[in-house]
C-alpha cells in the first residue's frame, strides 16, 4: 500500500508533459484546466489513502520506496527514493489539497490569459517539484524539488514577462523573477554546502541514516562544531526559499506573478519549504543549541520586523506578502524553541487561511479589474459577497481570535516561547500577532468596508465565477475548523489526554529530537498558560478593534494624524526600512564596480583573455602544422605506421 | 624435440642438394647453342607480339577471382576426405554447411551473370 | 546442451541470414526493398536473440582463466558470455540504424546496390564472432570479415574517385596492419600453444609459456588492433577513409567497427594481461604495456582534436574527432581495472548513438556530390532545417562530453577508472584534449545558430533516417540523463 507514493509526484509529472508538450494544440481551456486539476486532484487522493495508512498502520519507521538508482558513482550512490512517513504525507497531503483547490480556482483567475496552458504546464511543474522536496528520502532528491520549485516560482513570477511591475531598481516582472531567483541562490549556496559536508562526514544522504547516526552518537555531536556548521548552512538555505532576514527581499517582489501563484508558491506551499527542511533534520539542529538560537532569533526578528512594515503598505498583495514573511518567522520561532510540532501545524493552519486570502485577493483584483491599491477601494462588501465573507473568515483565523485555526497554532507558538524561557521573543512575538491582527483588519476595512473610493461610473466590480468561489468556500471551512487538529492539553485535557491529535500524529517523527531537547507531551496545566491565552485573545480583539477605529470613519482621521506626527517612523516603515536600497548599495553596486574595474577590465581582458586567446592561437597553429602530416599519400602512411611499430618494439627491447 | 624434426632436414639437404647438383652438372656438360626461339620470353611456344602493357578485359580478372576462391575452398577438403572416418559424423555435418555456404557464393555468382563471358 | 542452443543463436543467426541474404540478393531480382527489409528483419531477429540469452543463465565473462571447456558446441572456439551478448544487440543495433538511414542516402547520390545490405550484414556477422571470440583464429576471422566488408563499402560509390580512393587507402594499409596482428597471434601461439584464450591464460598462470614470444606477441596484437580503432601513429588512414567513403558508411565503421576492435582489446587484454601482472617469468610488466598504450592514447586524443581544429570540412572533422574518441576508449584498457571495460563499453554505447546521429545529419544534407558539407554551408542551418540543427546541436553536446548528455558519463567513467589506477596525468591530458575538442564541436554550433547565410541548405527530406535520427536522440538523452540504467545492467552482466 505504501508504495503507492511514486504516484503522488507522477501524476503531476504527466500532467506537467502532456500539457507543456500538446498544450498549444489543446486549445481548449477547459480541458487543459481539467487535465492539470486531475493530477494533482488524483495526488491529493493517493496522498489521502497513504494517510488513512500510516494513521491506522501506526508507523514507527519511515518507509522508504526504491524507484530507481539515479547516480552511481563508486561509493557514491543516490536513489530516487521517497519517504512515507508522517512528516512527507501530511506536506503532501496540504501541498496536494490546497494546491487542487488552487489550480481549480485558476482556471477561473486565468481566463482569456494567452498562455493559458503555459501557466497550467508551470503549475504542474511545481507540484510535481514540491512533491519531491518533501516526499524524498535523501538531501538530493530534496535539492532537486528545491531547485526545481525555484525554477517554476521564477516561471510563474515572471509570467506574465512583458507587464510593468515596480520596486526598487525593479521596472519588470522580468526583474522581479530574477531578484527572487538570484536571492534564492544564495541560500542554495547553503544548503549545498551541508550537504557537501554531510556527505563526507556521514557518507550518506539519506535522512534516515544521518539522523540514525546522529541520534546513535548524541553525546559525540552535542553542540560540536560540524552540526552547528551544518545546521547554520543549512539554515541559510531556509531563510533563502523561506524569505527570512537577511534574505527576505524577494518575496514582496515575487507578487508580481499571477495572483494565484502568490497564493500556492509564495504563500501556501514553498515558503515552506526551509520549515519542513528543519522540521526533517529535527534531530541534527536539536543537537546545535546555537543553530537553534539563531533559528529562533531569526524568526523572532522576521517576524517583528514584516509585521511593522505590513502596517503601513497599501498593496492589497504587498501587504499579504509581508504577513506571510511575517507568519514564517513565527514557524521558525517555533522551530527554534524546539515546538517543531507547532511549526507544522501552523503551516499548516497558514496554508489555509494565507492560501485563502491570497485567493480572495485575487478574486477582489479579478472584480476591480487589476486595481490592486487599497486606498482605491472600498465598500466591495457590496458587490462581492462571498469573497468578503471567506476573506473575514480568513482574516479572524490569522487575528488569531478564538475557535479560529489561527488562534489555536499561534498560541501553541506563543506558548512554546514562553515555557521555554526566552521572555523577549515571546514579547516580540506577542506584539507582532498584535500588528498582525491590526494591518489585516486594516486590510479588510480599506478594502470591503467604508466608502467606495473608486469611479464608480467606470468600475464596476462583480463577484467572481463559481470555480473562484469554491475553492474560496472550502478553503473558508478549513480556515475556520483546521485548529481543532491541535487543541492545547490545557483546553482538552477534560475529555482526553491527549487532544492535541496532530502532537500525536507527528510524535514518532520528533520523538528522537524531543529526547535530545528533554521535551515531553504535556501533561499538566499551568494557570500562567491560561492567562496568556487570554493575553492574546484580548490584543487580537483589541487591535481588531482599533482597526475598526481607525478606518472605519470617512477620512481616516486619526490614521493620518499619526502618521504625519511620526514622519519619520512613517517612511521608515514604508519604504520597508530600505533594505533593499541597502543590499544594492552595499552589496550590489559594490560587486559591480568591483568586477567592471577590476575583473572584467583587467582580469578578464587582459589576463584571462589574454591566456585563452593565446592558447587558442597556439593551438590553431599547432593543428595547422600537424594537418600537414597528413599528406595524403599511403606510403607515408605506411612509413609513419611502421616507424610507431619499431618503437614500440624498441621500448619494449629497451624495458627488457 | 629437434630429433623429431631430423627427416625434415634430411629432405630439405637433399632436395637442396640435387637441385644445386644437377644445375651444376648441365652447366658443365652441356653444350651452348643460342637460337632465336631460345633467348625470347617464354610464351608457350607462342612468338611474342605487341607490348605486354595492354589493357586486358576486366572479365579475365572475375574469371580468375572466382577460380581461386573455388579452388583453394578444395585444399581444405583432401585432409577431411582422407581423415573422415576418425573425425565422425559432427565433421562430415561441418563440411556440408561449409559446401552449402560455398554454393550459395557460387549460386550468387552464377545469377549475377559472373560467370557469363558476355 | 540444450541451453547453449539459445546462447548460440545470434552467432547462428546471423550467420544464416548471412548466408541467405545473398541467396536471396541472386534471385530477388531488380526488387531492392525485400533485401532492405530482411536485413533488418535479420538484425532484429539476432538483436532479439541476443536479447533473450541475456535472460537466460548466461554466464558471466570474468577471468578466460576461470572457464573450462564449457562451450562443446562450438569446440571451444566461442563464449557465449552476457558481455558479448550484449555488443550482439549493439552491434545489430548499429546495422539497423545505418541501413535506414542508407536507403534514402544512397539512391540520392547513387545506384543502390543490392549487395549493400548484404555487405552490411556480413560486416555485422563479422563484430558477432567478434564479440564471441575465445580463439584467437576465430578473433582475427572476425576482424577480417569486418574490415573486407568495409575495404568494399568504402569504395562503393565507385565512380567517385575519393570513394575508391579511400577503399585502396584502407585496404592497403588494413592488410598490412593484419599482417601484425597475425604475426602477433603466431607468437602468442608459439609462446603458449595454444590459440584458445582461456587455455592460454591458463598456461600463463601456471608459467608454462615462453616469454620472449609471449611478449612480443602481445605487442604485436596490440598494434594491429590500435590500426583498427585508429590510434596514433597507426590512425592516418581514418581521416581519409571517413571522408572519402558514403556518409552513411562512415557512420556504420566508425562506430560499429570501433566498438568491436575496442572489444577485441578487451578480450586480449582480459586474457593475457592481468594474469602477466603477478608472473615470475614475465619479461615485460603489464605496467609497461599499459605505459605504452597510456601514450598512444594520450597522444591520439591530442592529434586526433588538435587537427579536428583547422578542418573546414564537417566529414573530416568529424573523422579526426572520432580518432580522438578512440584515444579516450583506450584509457580504458589502459586502466585494466573492471570500471576501465564498464566505462569502455558505455563509451561505445553512447558514442554509437552520438556519432551515428551527426554523421546521419550530415547524409541528410549532403549534396548528391556530398560538396556541400562544408562549416560555410552549415551556416544559419536553423532557419532552414531547424530540427536537424537542434539535433546535431544535442550531439555535438554529446560528443563534446557536455551533461546531461550520453558523452558526459562516457568519459566521467573512463576518466575516473584512469585515476583509479594511477593514470591521472593521462586523465588530465583527456581533460585538456576534451577542452580543446569543445573549440570545433561548438564552433558548428556557433555556424548553425549564431550566424546568417545568403544562400542556406535546401529543406532535407528525412524519409527513413528519421526513425534512426530519433532513436539516436533517446540513446544520448536516456544514458545522459540515467546512466545508472547501463551501470547496473554491466553490473548485472558482469
Amino acid at each position: 500500500m505504501l508504495e503507492m507514493i511514486q504516484f503522488v509526484p507522477l501524476f503531476p509529472l504527466i500532467g506537467f508533459l502532456i500539457i507543456g508538450l500538446l498544450g498549444k494544440y489543446l486549445k481548449n481551456e477547459k480541458l487543459i484546466g481539467t487535465i492539470a486539476s486531475t493530477a494533482v486532484g488524483l495526488s491529493f487522493i493517493v496522498s489521502v489513502l497513504l494517510f488513512i495508512n500510516v494513521i491506522g498502520s501506526h508507523l514507527e519507521k519511515p518507509h522508504i520506496q526504491n524507484v530507481f538508482t539515479w547516480i552511481a558513482a563508486g561509493s557514491f550512490k543516490v536513489n530516487v527514493s521517497y519517504q512515507v512517513d508522517q512528516l512527507s504525507v501530511l506536506f503532501s497531503l496540504i501541498i496536494t489539497g490546497v494546491g487542487f483547490l488552487i489550480h481549480v480556482y485558476s482556471i477561473g483567475y486565468m481566463h482569456g490569459d494567452r498562455s493559458f496552458y503555459r501557466f497550467f504546464a508551470y503549475l504542474n511543474l511545481f507540484i510535481f517539484m514540491m512533491l519531491n522536496l518533501v516526499l524524498s528520502s535523501n538531501l538530493l532528491l530534496t535539492f532537486l524539488g528545491w531547485e526545481g520549485v525555484g525554477l517554476s516560482s521564477y516561471l510563474l513570477i515572471g509570467f506574465w514577462y512583458d507587464r510593468k511591475f515596480e520596486g526598487t531598481r525593479i521596472t519588470w516582472t522580468g526583474d522581479a523573477a530574477n531578484k527572487a531567483f538570484i536571492v534564492n541562490r544564495i541560500g542554495d549556496f547553503g544548503f549545498l554546502i551541508a550537504m557537501f559536508m554531510i556527505f563526507i562526514n556521514f557518507n550518506t544522504l539519506e535522512y534516515q541514516a544521518i539522523s540514525d547516526s546522529l541520534a546513535a552518537n548524541e553525546s559525540f555531536f552535542m553542540n560540536s562544531g560540524l552540526v552547528t556548521a551544518i545546521a547554520l548552512l543549512m539554515f541559510l538555505g531556509c531563510t533563502g526559499k523561506s524569505a527570512q532576514i537577511p534574505l527576505a527581499v524577494w518575496l514582496p517582489d515575487a507578487m508580481a506573478g499571477p495572483t494565484p501563484v502568490s497564493a500556492l508558491i509564495h504563500a501556501a506551499t514553498m515558503v515552506t519549504a526551509g520549515i519542513f527542511l528543519v522540521a526533517r533534520n529535527s534531530v541534527l539542529f536539536s543537537l546545535s543549541p546555537t543553530a537553534m538560537t539563531v533559528v529562533a532569533v531569526i524568526g523572532v526578528l522576521t517576524a517583528f520586523f514584516a509585521a511593522t512594515i505590513g502596517l503601513v503598505q497599501n498593496d492589497i498583495k504587498k501587504v499579504l506578502a509581508y504577513s506571510t514573511v511575517s507568519q514564517l518567522g513565527f514557524m521558525f520561532a517555533a522551530l527554534g524553541v524546539g515546538a517543531f510540532t507547532a511549526a507544522i501545524f501552523h503551516v499548516m493552519t497558514h496554508a489555509f487561511f494565507k492560501g485563502l486570502l491570497f485567493l480572495g485577493s485575487g478574486s477582489v483584483i479579478h472584480g476591480m479589474h487589476e486595481e490592486q491599491n487599497i486606498q482605491k477601494m472600498g465598500n466591495l462588501r457590496k458587490y462581492m459577497p462571498i469573497t468578503y465573507k471567506t476573506f473575514y473568515i480568513a482574516s479572524l483565523a490569522i487575528a488569531g481570535v478564538p475557535l479560529f485555526s489561527g488562534f489555536f497554532s499561534k498560541d501553541e507558538i506563543l506558548w512554546s516561547t514562553f515555557s521555554h524561557g526566552s521572555y523577549i521573543l515571546w514579547g516580540l512575538l506577542t506584539i507582532s500577532a498584535f500588528m498582525t491582527a491590526f494591518y489585516m483588519f486594516r486590510l479588510v476595512n480599506l478594502t470591503f468596508h467604508g466608502e467606495e473610493r473608486f469611479d464608480k461610473h467606470h468600475l464596476h466590480p462583480h463577484e467572481s465565477p463559481k470555480t473562484m468561489t469554491i475553492p474560496l468556500m472550502v478553503l473558508a471551512v478549513l480556515s475556520a475548523l483546521g485548529g481543532f487538529l491541535g487543541i492545547p492539553y490545557a483546553l482538552g485535557f477534560w475529555f482526553s489526554d491527549h487532544p492535541n491529535l496532530l502532537e500525536n500524529y507527528l510524535h514518532p517523527i520528533f520523538a528522537n529530537a524531543n529526547h535530545i531537547l528533554g521535551k515531553h507531551a504535556h501533561t499538566e496545566v499551568h494557570l500562567i498558560e491560561y492567562l496568556l491565552m487570554a493575553l492574546a485573545t484580548a490584543i487580537a480583539i483589541f487591535a481588531i478593534y482599533i482597526a475598526n477605529k481607525f478606518y472605519s470613519d470617512k477620512t481616516f482621521k486619526i490614521p493620518n494624524k499619526l502618521a504625519a506626527n511620526n514622519k519619520g517612523i512613517y517612511n521608515m516603515l514604508f519604504n520597508k526600512y530600505k533594505l533593499d536600497e541597502f543590499y544594492f548599495k552595499a552589496i550590489v553596486d559594490s560587486l559591480l564596480a568591483l568586477s567592471t574595474s577590476l575583473l572584467w577590465k583587467v582580469v578578464d581582458i587582459k589576463v584571462v583573455d589574454g591566456i585563452v586567446n593565446g592558447a587558442g592561437k597556439t593551438t590553431a597553429l599547432v593543428s595547422e602544422s600537424l594537418r600537414k602530416i597528413q599528406t595524403g599519400i599511403v606510403q607515408n602512411y605506411a612509413m609513419l605506421m611502421m616507424a610507431g611499430i619499431v618503437a614500440i618494439l624498441a621500448w619494449i627491447l629497451f624495458v627488457i | 624435440m629437434i630429433e623429431t624434426y631430423l627427416p625434415l632436414i634430411i629432405m630439405l639437404v637433399f632436395g637442396f642438394g640435387i637441385a644445386v647438383v644437377f644445375m651444376l652438372l648441365s652447366e658443365w656438360l652441356g653444350a651452348r647453342r643460342f637460337t632465336p626461339g631460345k633467348v625470347s620470353t617464354y610464351e608457350s611456344g607462342m612468338p611474342p607480339r605487341g607490348t605486354a602493357r595492354e589493357r586486358f578485359s576486366v572479365k579475365f580478372y572475375m574469371i580468375a577471382v572466382s577460380f581461386i576462391v573455388f579452388d583453394v575452398e578444395v585444399v581444405f577438403m583432401y585432409p577431411w576426405a582422407v581423415q573422415l572416418g576418425t573425425l565422425g559424423i559432427s565433421a562430415f555435418i561441418a563440411m556440408m554447411f561449409f559446401i552449402a555456404i560455398l554454393f550459395a557464393g557460387y549460386f550468387w555468382e552464377l545469377r549475377k551473370g559472373g560467370l557469363d563471358w558476355d | 546442451m540444450n541451453q547453449e542452443v539459445f546462447l548460440a543463436m545470434p552467432v547462428f543467426l546471423i550467420s544464416a541470414f548471412a548466408v541467405l541474404i545473398v541467396v536471396l540478393d541472386a534471385v530477388s531480382g531488380k526488387n531492392k526493398t525485400i533485401n532492405f527489409a530482411f536485413g533488418i528483419f535479420s538484425l532484429l531477429a539476432t538483436a532479439g536473440a541476443a536479447i533473450y540469452t541475456l535472460t537466460l543463465q548466461v554466464p558471466k565473462l570474468v577471468n578466460p582463466a576461470d572457464y573450462h571447456d564449457i562451450f562443446t558446441i562450438t569446440k571451444n572456439t566461442m563464449v557465449f558470455s552476457s558481455y558479448s551478448a550484449y555488443f550482439d544487440i549493439l552491434f545489430s543495433l548499429a546495422g539497423i540504424l545505418t541501413m535506414l538511414a542508407s536507403r534514402s542516402f544512397i539512391s540520392k547520390g547513387y545506384h543502390e546496390y543490392k549487395e549493400y545490405y548484404s555487405i552490411i550484414i556480413l560486416a555485422v556477422a563479422g563484430m558477432v564472432y567478434i564479440s564471441h571470440a575465445n580463439n584467437l583464429l576465430m578473433l582475427f576471422i572476425g576482424i577480417e570479415l569486418m574490415s573486407i566488408m568495409f575495404y568494399i563499402l568504402s569504395g562503393y560509390f565507385r565512380q567517385r574517385i575519393e570513394s575508391v580512393e579511400s577503399a585502396l587507402k584502407y585496404f592497403l594499409l588494413g592488410s598490412f596492419a593484419s599482417g601484425f596482428l597475425l604475426y602477433g597471434m603466431a607468437l602468442v601461439y608459439g609462446a603458449t600453444s595454444s590459440l584458445e584464450l582461456n587455455v592460454i591464460a591458463q598456461f600463463i598462470a601456471k608459467n608454462n609459456f615462453n616469454a620472449t614470444y609471449l611478449t612480443f606477441g602481445i605487442a604485436l596484437l596490440l598494434i594491429g588492433l590500435s590500426f583498427k580503432i585508429a590510434a596514433f601513429p597507426f590512425h592516418q588512414w581514418a581521416p581519409d577513409v571517413y571522408q572519402g567513403a558514403p556518409t552513411t558508411v562512415t557512420a556504420f565503421m566508425s562506430t560499429a567497427g570501433k566498438a568491436a576492435a575496442i572489444f577485441s582489446f578487451i578480450i586480449i587484454a582480459k586474457a593475457l594481461m592481468p594474469s602477466f601482472t603477478n608472473n615470475a617469468m614475465r619479461l615485460v610488466s603489464t605496467e609497461t604495456m599499459q605505459m605504452i598504450l597510456a601514450v598512444l592514447s594520450a597522444a591520439t586524443m591530442l592529434i586526433g582534436n588538435i587537427t579536428a581544429i583547422s578542418q573546414k570540412n564537417i566529414k573530416r572533422m568529424l573523422a579526426y574527432s572520432s580518432v580522438a574518441h578512440a584515444g579516450y576508449m583506450l584509457m580504458g584498457v589502459v586502466a585494466n581495472n573492471q570500471l576501465g571495460y564498464d566505462g569502455i563499453i558505455f563509451y561505445a554505447t553512447s558514442y554509437l548513438f552520438m556519432q551515428i546521429g551527426a554523421f546521419i545529419v550530415l547524409s541528410v544534407l549532403e549534396n548528391k556530390d556530398s560538396s556541400n558539407i562544408n562549416l560555410d554551408n552549415f551556416t544559419g542551418l536553423r532557419k532552414s532545417n531547424p530540427y536537424l540543427a537542434a539535433l546535431m546541436a544535442i550531439f555535438m553536446f554529446s560528443l563534446a562530453g557536455l551533461p546531461p548528455f550520453a558523452g558526459f558519463f562516457g568519459k566521467y567513467y573512463l576518466f575516473l577508472a584512469a585515476i583509479q589506477s594511477g593514470y591521472t596525468w593521462l586523465t588530465i591530458v583527456a581533460v585538456i584534449s576534451s577542452v580543446i575538442s569543445v573549440y570545433f564541436y561548438i564552433g558548428l554550433i556557433v555556424y548553425m545558430f549564431f550566424k546568417d547565410s545568403d544562400n542556406p541548405i535546401a529543406k532535407a527530406e528525412l524519409k527513413l533516417s528519421s526513425v534512426s535520427l530519433f532513436v539516436c536522440l533517446i540513446g544520448v538523452l536516456l544514458f545522459g540523463f540515467f546512466p545508472s540504467l547501463l551501470m547496473n545492467l554491466y553490473a548485472i552482466i558482469k
